[in-house]
């Protein structure tokens, strides 16, 4: 078993879901309707589930508590995408977010409980259930809004060409990636992103918004290797905001 | 949270003398009896402008009450007080979207209960005006601001309106989580550092004031309220949940070594509790609109309703009509 290529696996994951969980929790208290704040704020506390899960397998491999792998690494040791990045913005960003992501995170889900790395498996399984239902959600907006009203439409399709080379960045390779599908632990990125592509356009294909070719766009890669947009240090500083004043302590 | 304090408006009796007094009668012997009254039952209309306009209040407490502890999710200091947190002001928004259903079985509709919040027409409950300077603020209100809440919803779920009632039940079920979490946030707090500890005891040297102005004026100067209790509309006076609030957290902020902002806070010997009288008149200043942060978390929802315009437009499907909600 390969541990680095394992530990590196499991940040991205963590990473990933910690920094969307956070940025989806902003939406609490500010929803457009009380039910997508209701909404939100679920999802963004699953989120912080999942990555508490996949930190704790961390921890059992060696690395700190959840709590300081979360809450006290500055942003180049992180791991996630620029997609869970990006400031909430409007409602129509924060929903295709979560559209992209999400298709993603599902297909995820289900190699990760096939793995032959057992730890992780067994969350993924324990898990996944819960990736059901924020696909259901996804996709019940997007198909409502993506067919509703002009502006809808039309605020849906700029935030997806926005979105779009962002999301592309969640395929980045990992360092290890060979290693990681040789030994039956997670496959290449390239499959899922194949696999992701086929399935948010059987979504996209009950709507009215249109996707341009993958292949036209540039992904926007570099999370991965810790290279992140000016967005991330100070979500992670607000993070800190408190445990910073004594972090020898419990709060 | 967050009900309690409910604004209520002088009764004017002579809105009365219109009613069918067989009706009345009738209606009143129901209430008498410990009927609920449910939607579709006959009503006088003073009742059914009381109510909506007591539960229209309870579910603006909730949405607005999410604002100054929401504004605490993203700073919360580790994984466990972080979901714990967000879950509880989830909670919150779910409490204004069950209060807001309750209130429209009435006739009021969520959008027009909505859009006089953001237009100051209606209240909601005053310690929201208060701004949270720190964490330690935050752990306050899910504590004691929660408790005051418990205190009041408890007696309301045993009033006569059923909607209203159903929902308090499910809300007080949830309520109980957040004053556990909240005690929890605060014994750490004030067991933990000296700067914890001085973190703990400022926020509640903040917030005893409001705390204390939660339940609404003293009896003495509140409006005349007789015939709410009578329809079980209200169910205690502001001064009895008072009273029962101090005895059951005053000994346990004492507990935890902490002092609270009031000299001449003291059970006397007959078991009531003596006080400094709020400043009732700083009350009445903050409740029309010049607290510190009134502007503010009006001015966060008139946003999020505007922003949210386009979203809410898209989801009416063409067919829709309003229909009234189950109760």
């Amino acid at each position: 078993m390969n541990e680095l290529a394992i530990k590196e696996l499991l940040y991205t994951l963590a990473d990933n879901q910690l920094i969307l969980g956070h940025r989806n929790s902003e939406w609490t208290g500010i929803g457009p309707i009380l039910e997508e704040d209701i909404a939100f704020s679920s999802m963004a506390q699953d989120k912080l589930g999942h990555s508490l899960a996949f930190y704790t397998l961390l921890h059992e491999l060696g690395e700190s508590d959840p709590d300081t792998l979360a809450f006290m690494r500055n942003a180049a040791q992180f791991h996630c995408c620029h997609l869970v990045e990006l400031p909430i913005g409007e409602y129509d960003f924060s929903l295709i977010r979560h559209f992209l992501y999400d298709h993603a995170e599902a297909i995820r889900f289900e190699y990760l409980a096939q793995s032959s790395y057992e730890p992780a498996a067994k969350v993924a399984a324990k898990l996944r259930g819960e990736l059901k239902y924020h696909l259901l959600h996804a996709n019940t907006m997007v198909k409502q809004l993506g067919n509703a009203t002009a502006e809808s439409i039309s605020r849906l399709q700029q935030s997806l060409n926005y979105a779009f080379p962002y999301a592309l960045g969640m395929f980045q390779p990992s360092p290890y990636e060979a290693d990681l599908a040789s030994s039956n632990i997670f496959p290449r990125e390239s499959n899922i992103q194949a696999q992701w592509l086929e399935s948010i356009q059987k979504i996209l294909a009950q709507t009215q918004l249109q996707q341009t070719a993958v292949h036209t766009i540039s992904p926007v890669l570099g999370g991965r290797l810790g290279q992140h947009s000016e967005y991330l240090q100070p979500l992670l500083d607000e993070m800190a905001e408190v445990i910073n004043i004594d972090p020898s302590t419990e709060w | 949270m967050y009900g309690g304090g409910s604004i209520f408006e002088p009764v004017k009796l002579d809105e009365l003398a219109h009613e069918d007094p067989v009706k009345l009668a009738e209606f009143e012997a129901r209430i008498q009896r410990g009927e609920k009254i449910e939607p579709d039952d006959w009503m006088p209309a003073l009742y059914r402008k009381q109510v909506i306009r007591m539960i229209e209040q309870h579910a603006h407490s909730e949405i607005i009450g999410a604002l100054p502890e929401g504004t605490w999710i993203t700073r919360a200091p580790g994984f466990r007080r972080k979901m714990a947190l967000l879950a509880k002001v989830q909670d919150e928004v779910g409490h204004a979207q069950l209060l807001y259903s309750a209130a429209e079985t009435l006739g009021k509709t969520r959008e027009q209960m909505t859009l006089d919040l953001i237009s100051g027409k209606s209240k909601y409950s005053n310690v929201f005006n208060y701004p949270t300077f720190t964490w330690a603020d935050s752990t306050v209100i899910s504590w004691l601001i929660d408790a005051g809440a418990i205190v009041n919803q408890m007696a309301n779920a045993r009033g006569s309106y059923g909607p209203y009632c159903r929902a308090l039940e499910r809300i007080c079920a949830e309520e109980s989580f957040h004053l556990k979490y909240g005690h929890d946030a605060v014994v750490y707090l004030a067991t933990g550092s000296s700067k914890q500890r001085q973190m703990i005891q400022e926020a509640l040297n903040r917030w005893w004031p409001p705390i204390m102005t939660f339940f609404g004026p003293a009896d003495k100067i509140s409006a005349h309220t007789e015939i709410l209790m009578r329809w079980k509309v209200k169910m205690a006076t502001n001064d009895e949940c008072r009273q029962q609030f101090l005895d059951m957290y005053v000994p346990k902020v004492w507990e935890l070594t902490l002092t609270l902002p009031d000299p001449l806070l003291r059970k006397n010997e007959a078991g009531t509790w003596e006080y400094t009288e709020p400043d009732w008149e700083e009350f009445k200043q903050v409740i029309n609109g010049k607290g510190t942060c009134n502007k503010e978390r009006l001015a966060v929802r008139r946003m999020a309703e505007e922003k949210g315009a386009w979203v809410r437009e898209a989801l009416l499907k063409p067919e829709a009509t309003y229909v009234k909600p189950l109760a």
